[in-house]
């Protein structure tokens, strides 16, 4: 394990489950994961090998204490995380948008998460309802308003806006009709380098046009088809990953001309600790009222030493960046720190087996034999 | 760079030859495949309908004159921008029951909007020429309520783009190489094909930025 610099503090109350790190996604990149965050990361390999695939399952839990367990995820990260898209909001009113006829997608998007949780993390968040006069009471933001559901001068923002500056993970609002999906509303700050001031408005397949490989061998027909039968109270979720020099969340193209240049600071001595693998838990809910889906896009980031501090993660990581067809390298941006990756990654793959699926098991998988 | 069109049967409008119109049938340009946020152009056709709205830039009027019929031209509303082309009479010719002439897009939105607000239903809009042109108009139809679906276009002439700064957001018009410089930021933008409706524009993202300065040499977009 790592040992963790000693200066940062953390913040949140006693009488809450978690301590909340206090650190920062940039300038001096404090962010950093506790030993349980590491052990619940959501490694997204559940082989040695990797290419696309549709890879849904119903998300209704998980392993107990894992980033499946809830509908929607609350970590170490919630207050920085806030913190960090409340400063790209002030920076690019644009990062959040919802076309006019959105507005009632969102208020089911505020329901749905302030629902969620209000059960399942009750020591955090309560709501209390008389009607349609709500109460919110946010602990960890230190958040308590009141207000009339479906009244949108009772919030100081729009009812997406105002729910999801307290929600972990970028949110995509997507009108269904004309047998597709339109991405008509959307928080996008910790994207994986697409913009919502430029793809609003898109259906499905225009805003994945420019995944290479993937419309070739079909994916997003099948993934649109099974996703416009998503009924309410029945979630799907998938992982998707990609690869971030530096915990930086706010990997977008309007700031691309910043953070690019970033990627050509790896050294073979720093690597380990800025090279960060980028896991999306992508979850798909229906919300009733609107018959639009809500596609969170929650970010969780490890750093390379962190993930092969986990023996079997070390073993398949190295095997999966090895084998990976160079276009997906380079539609992900890292071919070119590939082979410094791969010399580092190398040092952590004995050539034992892996066993089958994402978990860590730590007990189980023997330890690193060189 | 310009594809010409072969020995195919050729549009009526060739066969009356002049050589304008000539010029304005080889620069029919076949774009090479795409990714799916590029727009695919068509071919206009005469359809039937209430009110006909035409708009068209430049060398964008040849694929009006290739449809034009009587009944249809005395129902038709044509806008049209020049550019510097030269088609304007012979649109004139045509007896559109209203024909503007406007010295640039922006000076003929305003009366685009007018119409579009005026609209009834089985109004038939029609957009040719270059895809800046074309793109703007139909965003200025889909904010009316048309269905993008349900407008015809056809690319003539220029195949230059409008590119849309992903970092400044700024506009270029006119876009023939890539990479390009941004008119407006300066960074040095390499032209992608996903392209946004809504904005009208194909979007440009930093070429150096990884390896600032490292700017790869300007080629055509299609070569």
């Amino acid at each position: 394990m790592v040992e963790k610099p000693l200066t940062h503090g953390v913040i949140g109350r006693d009488d809450m489950t978690i301590q909340f790190n206090d650190e920062t996604f940039r300038d001096d990149y404090s962010f950093y994961n506790s030993a349980w965050a590491i052990k619940r990361f959501p490694f997204p390999f559940d082989k040695d090998d990797y290419m696309y695939s549709v890879n849904m399952e119903p998300h209704a839990g998980g392993r107990e204490g894992s980033i499946f367990d809830n509908r929607f995820d609350v970590d170490e990260h919630y207050v920085s995380e806030m913190r960090d898209r409340a400063l790209v909001l002030a920076s690019d009113p644009l990062r959040c948008q919802s076309l006019p006829h959105m507005t009632l997608a969102g208020w089911d998007l505020l329901e749905l998460i302030m629902v969620s949780k209000s059960e399942d993390y009750p020591d955090m968040f309560e709501l209390h309802r008389d009607g349609d006069k709500w109460r919110w009471i946010n602990k960890p933001l230190g958040i308590d308003d009141s207000f009339t559901f479906l009244d949108e001068t009772t919030l100081p923002y729009g009812p997406m806006e105002y729910i999801t500056r307290q929600t972990q993970g970028d949110f995509a609002v997507l009108d269904q009709r004309d047998d597709n999906l339109w991405m008509d509303a959307g928080m996008i700050t910790t994207q994986a380098d697409w913009s919502l001031d430029f793809d609003i408005g898109m259906n499905f397949f225009e805003w994945h046009a420019p995944v290479p490989l993937a419309h070739e061998k079909g994916i997003f027909v099948r993934a649109l088809k099974f996703l416009l039968n998503i009924q309410q109270g029945s979630p799907v979720r998938r992982l998707n990953w990609t690869m971030t020099v530096n915990p930086l969340l706010d990997t977008s193209p309007e700031n691309y001309h910043k953070w690019g240049v970033q990627k050509t600071t790896l050294t073979p001595d720093n690597l380990g600790s800025k090279q960060h693998l980028r896991v999306e838990l992508q979850t798909f809910f229906r919300l009733p009222r609107s018959n639009a889906m809500v596609f969170p896009i929650r970010c969780y980031l490890c750093a390379f030493q962190d993930i092969v501090s986990v023996p079997k993660w070390g073993r398949r990581l190295h095997r999966v960046i090895r084998d990976l067809p160079d276009e997906l390298a380079e539609y992900k941006g890292f071919a070119a720190n590939r082979p410094m990756m791969l010399d580092y990654l190398a040092k952590f793959d004995d050539g034992l087996p892996t066993s089958p699926g994402i978990w860590p098991e730590i007990e189980t998988e023997p330890a690193l034999q060189k | 760079m310009i594809a010409c069109g072969g020995g195919e049967a050729l549009p009526q409008v060739m066969i009356q030859a002049d050589k304008q119109e000539v010029l304005a049938y080889m620069s029919k340009f076949e774009f090479p495949p795409s990714i799916k946020s590029r727009p695919v152009w068509g071919r206009l056709e005469a359809r039937a309908g209430k009110h006909h709205l035409m708009i068209a830039d430049a060398e964008g009027a040849a694929a009006i004159l290739d449809i034009a019929a009587p009944e249809l031209m005395a129902k038709s509303h044509v806008i049209y921008i020049p550019n510097g082309a030269d088609f304007a009479d012979k649109l004139r010719d045509l007896k559109p029951a209203q024909f503007y002439e406007g010295p640039s897009y922006s000076a003929s939105v305003q009366r685009i909007r007018r119409v579009l607000q005026d609209a009834h239903m089985g109004l038939q809009v029609y957009l040719a020429g270059t895809e800046g042109l074309m793109g703007q108009a139909m965003q200025e139809a889909v904010s009316a309520g048309i269905p993008h679906t349900a407008i015809q276009t056809e690319h003539r002439g220029s195949t230059a783009r409008r590119m849309q700064c992903v970092h400044c957001k700024g506009i270029t018009e006119n876009v023939e190489v890539d990479p390009f410089v941004c008119s407006h930021c300066g960074l040095n933008l390499f032209v992608r094909d996903h392209y946004s409706r809504r904005l009208a524009a194909y979007q440009g993202v930093c070429v150096d930025a990884e390896d600032p300065g490292n700017v790869p040499a300007q080629k055509g977009i299609y070569e």
